[in-house]
C-alpha cells in the first residue's frame, strides 16, 4: 500500500535556517569536546568513490578505518568503509576480523540511471561479495516529475533484495531543489522501508548541508512519534572540518535525542573529516596544535 | 556641510579576509596626551590556529609561482605602499613619532620591498650550486622554500620592521603568520590592505595584533609552523621559543637587527628560511663509449 504522500507537511525555510543558525552556537569544549571528536570518528563511514579507485587505494582506506591513528591512545575505529560494489572483496578481505562495516554504493551510483534489472543486479553483486550495508539513490528524475509510486517501488524493490543488509537512501538533496521535495522524498524512502536516509552522492553540490539535515531529521522524527520505528540519518558531502561535525551532532541531539547518539543510528560519509577529527583529538591529547604532516593522507 | 570623520576599524588579517579578533577582546591604543587613538584586536591562539590553517593552504600555490611573478607581485607591494605613503607617516605621527622620521621610516619601508622584489629571482643562482661528484651525476643543489613562519615582528617601529622582517620570507617562497609591534600596531593593518590590493594571494601573509607575551608559547609549539623568527629581547621568551620549536624541529631565528640601517637587508635573510635540497641526475659518463660532448 502507498503511503498518503499528501500528508508530507510543508517545510518553512526561514524557520528551518533560523533553527540551524542556533545550533551553531553550541559552545562544546574541554572533556565535552573530546567525547564529541571521538563520537564523530566513530560515526565516519570512510569513503572513496571514484573512477581511479583501486585495489591498494582500499586496502590503505581499510587499515586506516581500523587505525585512525595509532599514537592517540583510546581512539575507536570508524563506523564502515563506503565503496564500490566492485571494490567490496578488497575490502572484506582487508577487513577480516575488524568491526568496521562494509558499506556499498549500489543501483547506478551516482545518477541512478539504469533499468530496474541492473540496479537490482548491482545490489546483489555487493552483497555477494560481502557488503554489510547497501547505499542507493533514488530516481531524481522520476520524483521531479512527480513519479513518486515510482521512486517508492524502486525503494521497496531494493529493500528486498537488501534482506537483513541494512539500506540507505540518497535523495542527492542537491537535486530535489526545495526544502518540501526533500521533506517529501524523505517521507517517501521511509515509508517504503529505508533504514537510513543519507542527503547526498557527494557528486552534486550542494552535498549535505545543515538545514537540508533537520529537515530531513525532522521528518525520521515525526514517523518515529508515529510509529516508534526508528531511521538512521547520513548526511554525506561537504562535511570536512570537526567543528562542522560537532554541530551536525548536536542538531541530531537536540532534534532525536539521546537515542540517535551513535553509529548505529548516525553516520557521516566523509574522507577528509576523518583526518580534521584526528587534528583537534592530537590537538586535545598532545597540548599543542596539531599537522598533518604527522597524519596519513589516506 | 560639515564634515564627520569616519574613524577607522583596526582589524586583523587572515587568508585575505579582514574579520575581528575570535576572542572579543581589544585593547586601547594611547597617544603621548594619554587619548584613546584605537581600540586594537588581542588576537587569541584561536586567530593565530586560524591563520596558520590559511598560511598553509596558500604556501602551494605561493611557492609554486615562478620566482619572477613573486619579483613582480612584491614590487606591485611597494608601488601600492607609495601610494599611501601619507596614510602610513599619518599612523606613524598619531603613535608617537616626528613627521621628518615619519617620513624616512615609510620612504625606508618601500625601498626595503623593491630590494626584496629583486631579489625573487636571483638568490638561487648565488645560493644554488653544482658539485663536483666522482660518479656519472649531473648533481645539483637548490634553496627550496621551509614552508609556514611564524614571525614576532620588532617591537620599536610600526612599519619598517614589520616590512622588513615580511619581505625575506615570502620572497623566498614561504608563507607567513605575523605578529605586529604591539605598542604601534596601527601601521600593520594599514600594511595587511596594501598587501591585499597587490596581488599577492590572500593566506600568503597573515598579521595579528596582539601580545608576543600571550602568543608565543603558541607561535613556537604548533606543530604546522615549519620556522619561527622572534625579534625582540625578552630572553624568557627566547628561552621557551627554542624549546618549544624542539617539538617539530622548527628552525628558530633571532633577527636581531637595527632595521635602519642599509646593512639590515641582505639576502642571508632569506637564506635563513630556505633549505638546500640536492638532487642526483644520472647522465651517461662523458667520454666514455663513444659519448661525443
Amino acid at each position: 500500500m502507498y503511503p498518503d504522500l499528501s500528508n508530507s507537511p510543508v517545510v518553512d525555510q526561514v524557520g528551518i535556517e533560523e533553527r540551524v543558525a542556533r545550533f551553531n552556537t553550541r559552545s562544546i569544549k574541554k572533556e565535552t569536546k573530546l567525547q564529541g571528536l571521538k563520537l564523530a570518528l566513530n560515526m565516519i563511514d570512510l569513503t572513496t568513490l571514484e573512477g581511479k579507485d583501486t585495489e591498494g587505494k582500499v586496502e590503505q582506506m581499510c587499515y586506516k578505518a581500523m587505525h585512525p591513528a595509532d599514537d592517540i591512545p583510546g581512539l575507536p575505529t570508524v563506523a564502515a568503509v563506503c565503496v564500490y560494489p566492485t571494490h567490496v572483496k578488497t575490502a572484506r578481505r582487508a577487513l577480516q576480523g575488524s568491526s568496521v562495516k562494509i558499506a556499498s554504493v549500489s543501483t547506478a551510483f551516482p545518477s541512478g540511471n539504469s533499468t530496474s534489472d541492473i540496479k537490482i543486479a548491482d545490489t546483489k553483486f555487493a552483497l555477494d561479495n560481502g557488503a554489510d550495508e547497501i547505499d542507493m539513490v533514488i530516481s531524481r528524475g522520476e520524483f521531479l516529475r512527480g513519479n513518486y509510486h515510482f521512486v517508492y517501488d524502486e525503494i521497496a524493490a531494493v529493500k528486498e533484495a537488501c534482506g537483513k543488509a541494512r539500506l540507505k537512501v540518497i535523495l542527492e538533496t542537491g537535486e530535489l531543489s526545495t526544502l518540501d521535495n526533500i521533506r517529501k522524498a524523505s517521507d517517501i524512502a521511509i515509508a517504503a522501508g529505508a533504514d537510513f536516509i543519507k542527503t547526498s552522492t557527494g557528486k552534486i553540490q550542494p552535498a549535505a548541508t545543515m538545514p537540508v539535515t533537520l529537515v530531513m531529521l525532522q521528518a525520521i522524527k515525526d514517523h518515529y512519534d508515529r510509529t516508534g520505528i526508528m531511521v538512521g540519518m547520513k548526511p554525506a558531502g561537504g562535511i570536512s572540518t570537526a567543528k562542522g561535525a560537532l554541530q551536525y551532532l548536536v542538531m541530531l541531539y537536540e532534534t532525536l535525542g539521546p537515542k540517535w547518539m551513535s553509529n548505529e543510528w548516525f553516520r557521516f560519509g566523509a574522507s577528509s573529516l576523518a583526518n580534521d577529527v584526528i587534528l583537534q583529538l592530537a590537538k586535545e591529547y598532545k597540548g599543542v596544535y596539531y599537522s598533518k604532516d604527522y597524519i596519513s593522507n589516506d | 556641510m560639515s564634515e564627520l570623520e569616519i574613524l577607522k576599524t583596526y582589524k586583523i588579517y587572515i587568508g585575505g579576509q579582514f574579520p575581528r579578533t575570535e576572542s572579543g577582546r581589544y585593547y586601547p591604543l594611547m597617544n603621548k596626551k594619554k587619548e584613546v587613538i584605537a581600540n586594537i584586536s588581542l588576537s587569541s591562539r584561536k586567530d593565530f590556529r586560524n591563520a596558520v590553517v590559511a598560511a598553509r593552504g596558500a604556501f602551494g600555490g605561493w611557492s609554486g609561482r615562478t620566482a619572477f611573478n613573486r619579483g613582480q607581485i612584491l614590487y606591485r607591494i611597494a608601488e601600492m605602499l607609495e601610494g599611501r605613503k601619507e596614510q602610513f607617516i599619518g599612523e606613524i605621527v598619531r603613535q608617537g613619532g616626528t613627521r621628518k622620521q615619519a617620513e624616512l621610516e615609510v620612504r625606508q619601508s618601500i625601498d626595503r620591498c623593491v630590494y626584496y622584489s629583486g631579489w625573487c629571482d636571483k638568490f638561487q643562482q648565488l645560493f644554488g650550486t653544482v658539485n663536483p661528484v666522482s660518479s656519472s651525476h649531473f648533481n645539483f643543489s637548490v634553496p627550496e622554500p621551509t614552508g609556514v613562519v611564524a614571525v614576532i615582528a620588532p617591537e620599536d617601529t610600526s612599519l619598517l620592521g614589520l616590512v622588513s622582517v615580511i619581505m625575506p620570507v615570502i620572497a623566498g617562497g614561504n608563507v607567513c603568520v605575523v605578529l605586529a609591534s604591539e605598542s604601534k600596531p596601527l601601521c600593520s593593518v594599514t600594511f595587511a590592505e596594501v598587501l591585499a590590493t597587490s596581488d599577492l594571494p590572500g593566506g600568503v601573509v597573515n598579521i595579528m595584533t596582539g601580545t608576543s607575551k600571550e602568543l608565543h608559547s603558541h607561535f613556537s609549539s604548533h606543530m604546522d609552523v615549519n620556522a619561527i623568527v622572534y625579534t625582540r629581547d625578552n630572553k624568557d621568551e627566547k628561552k621557551l621559543i627554542a624549546e618549544n620549536a624542539t617539538l617539530n624541529v622548527k628552525r628558530v631565528f633571532f633577527w636581531n637587527n637595527d632595521w635602519s640601517k642599509a646593512g639590515s637587508e641582505n639576502p642571508y635573510l632569506i637564506m635563513d628560511l630556505q633549505e638546500i635540497k640536492t638532487t642526483w641526475h644520472p647522465i651517461e659518463q662523458i667520454g666514455v663509449g663513444g659519448a661525443k660532448y
